[in-house]
């Protein structure tokens, strides 16, 4: 049985397309076959995170209007066998796509994919209307400032309307020293409001500006903290009980042990 | 410490405070494109059937609209929530 999983978040830069490459390359590295979709037409970037810029040929726009065999359009991934990208097109607009497309493209690759994950684009128009199109679940990205949970508040409405009931909450970049001092909003703050169930919690982390630069998701770096928490979100996705991380952990004498032994438990 | 004595005397609140407040307001309106002035009414409605049978604290009453969990779990739905503090019930409403 295959999976659609859309990643959404309404308000631009809190980190869909970072989420979309970890959580893809995070399945794949557990042995899953999965198709990461970019459907930000006009402003693709998945492929630079997945520093799969230079492989493309065709893209969505082509498969859509049958310029080309879905296959032509995949691309493999440089590390991981089960992994391929469907670039979306960057000469475009969204409205080359209609929702029915995109239901029966997510129906063709189903066929071929455990997991096919969509990133969606920023705001609430046609291209959002086209990246829920076909999804079974949805995650929501937020990160703790006011606009970002708004807008997330605002998508997960529209979610249910379309019938995506019960999407999920990734709460990004969060910074535990500021939270600590009150001057930023905790993630219970922000469950409060929104209401919808956690998935993950990602710290903020400079590593993941790294690993963009080399195109490289930070995923599969045992280093980094916000790659722990993605390999955490990865896990709970495929239905293992992994408790969230507990943040504040850095301070005391266990978190120092944490650190010592390599982030193993956060 | 420093920070609790300033709070005891309400002179500052934190950001995240003033953060969370803003959100609740501005969340009022898009939820149920609801105003201001329509949930006032619903207020003053409330109290004045309220009233007949008991006494309340008008200052501490706290209306909104927000989201909770559905009966069965299954998703998300829209709900009223009234917090209304009772100063004393009236003899004639028993």
């Amino acid at each position: 049985m295959s999976e659609v999983i859309v990643i959404t978040s309404g308000k631009g830069g809190v980190g869909k397309t970072t989420t979309t490459a970890n959580i893809g390359t995070g399945l794949a590295l557990h042995g899953k076959k999965v198709v990461l979709v970019d459907t930000d037409i006009g402003l693709r970037n998945l492929d630079v995170v997945m520093g799969l810029e230079n492989r493309i040929v065709y893209d969505l726009v082509d498969v859509i209007e049958g310029a080309c065999r879905i296959k032509q359009a995949l691309i493999k991934d440089k590390r991981f066998e089960s992994l391929y990208l469907l670039p979306a097109a960057q000469t475009r607009d969204k409205t080359s796509v209609t929702p029915k497309q995109m239901i029966d493209l997510t129906n063709e690759l189903r066929k071929e994919f455990d997991y096919i994950i969509i990133d969606c684009p920023a705001g609430i128009e046609q291209g959002f209307k086209n990246a829920i199109a076909g999804a079974d679940e949805a995650l929501v990205i937020t990160t703790p400032e006011v606009s970002a949970v708004r807008d997330a508040d605002r998508i997960i409405g529209l979610l249910e309307s379309n019938e995506l009931r019960n999407p999920k909450l990734i709460v990004n970049r969060v910074r535990p020293d500021m939270v600590k001092r009150g001057d930023m909003m905790s993630i219970d703050d922000i469950i409060d409001i929104l209401a919808i169930d956690l998935i993950g919690v990602v710290p903020d982390d400079e590593k993941i500006v790294i690993s963009t630069n080399r195109g490289e998701p930070a995923v599969t770096d045992d280093k980094s903290i916000a790659g722990q928490a993605y390999r955490n979100i990865t896990r709970r996705i495929l239905g293992e009980n992994v408790p969230i991380m507990d943040l504040q952990a850095g301070d005391g004498i266990m978190g120092k042990l944490r650190k010592f032994f390599g982030l193993k438990t956060t | 410490m420093l920070l609790d004595l300033s709070r005891l005397f309400g002179k500052s609140k934190n950001s995240k405070d003033v953060a969370k407040e803003r959100l609740k307001l501005v969340l009022i309106h898009d939820r149920a494109n609801v105003s201001p002035e329509f949930l006032e009414m619903v207020k003053g409605e409330i109290i004045k059937v309220i009233q007949n049978y008991m006494d309340v604290d008008e200052s501490g009453l706290d209306i909104q609209l927000t989201r909770t969990k559905s009966d069965d779990g299954e998703g998300v739905v829209p709900a009223l929530v009234a917090n209304i503090p009772i100063k004393s019930v009236k003899k004639s409403g028993k």
